[in-house]
């Protein structure tokens, strides 16, 4: 039998109890290194950026960061095991889609296979379902209230109220913010649906409005018509989303 | 079945009565006596009316003797004549030429057994309706028991967060190992805090003095969690501790307080609970700092409402709950309405931060 290569493990918990209780399980097993301990989650971002552990444990009740929040900036080449005390919607979104999770008090059997198995998915170079985890783990019905874009070693933290628009742009997304532009990695098809639909409207297959942010609707031809915004800003508008628009007006 | 067997025996009775007393031949005493006795069986089973409509109770005597002698009269001469028109029916049969004439013969002795029979049924219906509302009584007692354990149960759940606890438990694991008397003295202070919201929550009202130390309970226990993150000042007039309040009022504000404030925080900060005397009773306010970028925090409404409920319940319109929230903090003010005498020399007691070692 071949010894287990080294696995480069991050600890992201807001409670310093549970970041020694998981480093003390994790410390009989010589083939782990606990590379830090991080009280939240945008620590986990600037540690893992810089560290390039193999694997986080990752709680997912934490400040300014929730562990969903995390995965979506991460760097998909990091395995990501979770740890929850309680939170039946993150327990049911990891039961749809595979994902191994852990829950508190830690079982160290447990977390043991749980090391195993993520040992198998890194070496197979397995990704984890980000979006699908991301919708899931959000109660249905409940939006999102901010959006979160990692520019760099930076992360914005976007309040949903400041957007404008956003716009497709191939495998990206573009926030538009006060004549400001922030990329994000998802598809508007996936964006449309953890937004309020009370609040932003698909205009157009390449465009999410913002309603609060409408002036007037402009006929420039037969069926063409263009949403032209509050800053003078023009958006092509499909006919499907004319009537969606209307239907909201 | 019962019916048919005290149809029979009645009827059994009455054709004993008019075949032995009256020299009635056999046939003729059965044929007489078997419908008979099923009509008086009938007439006992409708006793139940004048049971139902005159209850016993007390100062009532005459009435319900009243009643069931005008019903044993009525319906037993109603009987006899039925029993005398039967007669002259047999008569149209030449065999039984003068039956009316015997049965007449017996019309008083039959009438005496038939209001006594009516009278003992009267009795039976009686017995039969207070073992059944003493049956009645019963369930509902245990139905109301079983209501009440309920509410409690679930106003427990409401009140403690599955969260804290898995979370507490973890704090418990963690510390085994390290700091076995830490551990043990988290267990401590779990049983207390979980006995004395248990005891609370079973009364009605409580003191404010009570349910303050169940507060301080659970913050010694999330002081044990959050270490340095959570501080406590706590503000409280002396007076202000009988001040009855519904059990667990504050525990969930406190824990919102932790929960949407502290933890939200990477550097914690302070929770300030105060208890003023007030010129219409007494103010109670939980302050909490909070993370700017999640002012928008969801999830404090039910927990809001449920005390705003039994503010209610207990006060009416005179108590008040007041939220107060900025960017940066969330305030929770409650009035409770209250004429407590001030006690001459009652101090302002200012407590620092609630200590690590509680227990």
């Amino acid at each position: 039998m071949t010894r287990p290569e080294t696995l480069r493990v991050l600890i992201v918990d807001d409670e310093e109890l549970a970041r020694r209780g998981l480093r003390r399980d994790l410390a009989s097993d010589p083939s782990i290194d606990v590379v830090a301990e991080c009280p939240d989650g945008f620590d986990a971002l600037r540690a893992a950026a810089e560290l390039k552990p193999d694997l986080m444990l990752l709680d997912i009740q934490m400040p300014r960061l929730d562990g969903f929040e995390v995965l979506e900036l991460l760097d998909p080449a990091i395995g990501v095991i979770f740890v929850t005390a309680h939170d039946e919607h993150a327990v049911r979104a990891f039961e749809v889609n595979a994902v191994d999770y852990l829950l508190k008090p830690v079982d160290p059997e447990r977390l043991r296979q749980a090391l195993g198995r993520a040992r198998g998915r890194l070496a197979r170079r397995e990704p984890m379902p980000v979006a699908a985890l991301t919708s899931a783990a959000r109660p249905a019905g409940v939006p999102r209230d901010r959006v979160l874009v990692r520019d760099g070693s930076r992360v914005h933290v976007i309040p949903v109220e400041i957007i404008d628009y956003v716009e497709a742009q191939d495998d990206y997304i573009a926030l538009h913010v006060a004549g400001r532009s922030h990329l994000k990695q998802q598809t508007i098809g996936a964006m449309e649906t953890q937004l309020d639909p009370a609040r932003f409207v698909r205009i157009h297959r390449s465009y999410l409005l913002n309603v609060d942010r409408l002036d007037r609707i402009e006929l420039i031809a037969k069926d063409s018509r263009l949403a032209i915004l509050r800053d003078g800003t023009r958006l092509p508008l499909s006919r499907e989303g004319y009537t969606r628009l209307r239907a909201m007006l | 079945m019962p019916f048919v067997a005290v149809g029979s025996l009645l009827g059994g009775l009455v054709a004993t009565l008019i075949g032995l007393r009256g020299g009635v031949p056999w046939g003729e005493a059965l044929l007489l006596g078997l419908p008979l006795g099923f009509l008086q069986a009938v007439l006992c089973l409708a006793a139940r009316y004048p049971v139902r409509a005159a209850p016993l109770a007390a100062g009532q005597l005459f009435r319900v003797t009243a009643t069931h002698l005008s019903a044993a009269v009525v319906s037993t001469v109603a009987w006899v004549v039925a029993g005398f028109g039967l007669a002259r029916l047999l008569e149209w049969t030449p065999r039984y030429a003068d039956v009316s004439a015997r049965f007449l013969r017996e019309a008083p002795t039959l009438a005496l057994a038939g209001v006594l029979i009516f009278l003992l049924a009267v009795t039976a219906h009686y017995l039969f309706m207070a073992l059944e509302a003493a049956r009645e009584a019963e369930i509902r007692g245990v139905r109301a028991r079983v209501l009440a354990r309920e509410a409690e149960l679930r106003a427990l759940r409401a009140q403690i967060d599955p969260h804290f606890l898995y979370n507490c438990l973890n704090s418990i694991a963690a510390l085994t190992a390290e700091d076995p008397g830490g551990a043990r003295r988290m267990c401590l202070l779990m049983a207390d805090f979980l006995r004395r919201s248990l005891t609370l929550g079973r009364r009605e009202h409580v003191p404010l003095g009570d349910e303050l130390s169940l507060v301080r309970d659970y913050l010694a226990i999330e002081t044990i969690r959050f270490g340095p993150r959570l501080t406590v000042v706590e503000t409280v007039e002396e007076i202000c501790l009988d001040c009855p309040v519904p059990p667990l009022l504050l525990q969930p504000l406190v824990e919102n307080a932790v929960r949407h404030g502290i933890a939200q925080i990477v550097e914690g900060g302070s929770i300030r609970i105060a208890a003023l005397r007030d010129p219409e009773g007494v103010v109670i306010t939980v302050d909490n700092p909070r993370n700017e970028e999640r002012a928008g925090g969801r999830g404090a409404g039910l927990g809001l409402e449920n005390v705003r409920e039994r503010l209610q319940a207990l006060h009416g319109d005179r108590a008040r709950l007041d939220v107060a929230s900025t960017s940066a903090g969330y305030q929770v003010r409650i009035l409770i309405p209250w004429s407590g005498q001030v006690s001459p020399g009652a101090a302002l007691e200012v407590n620092g931060e609630v200590p690590n070692d509680t227990a």
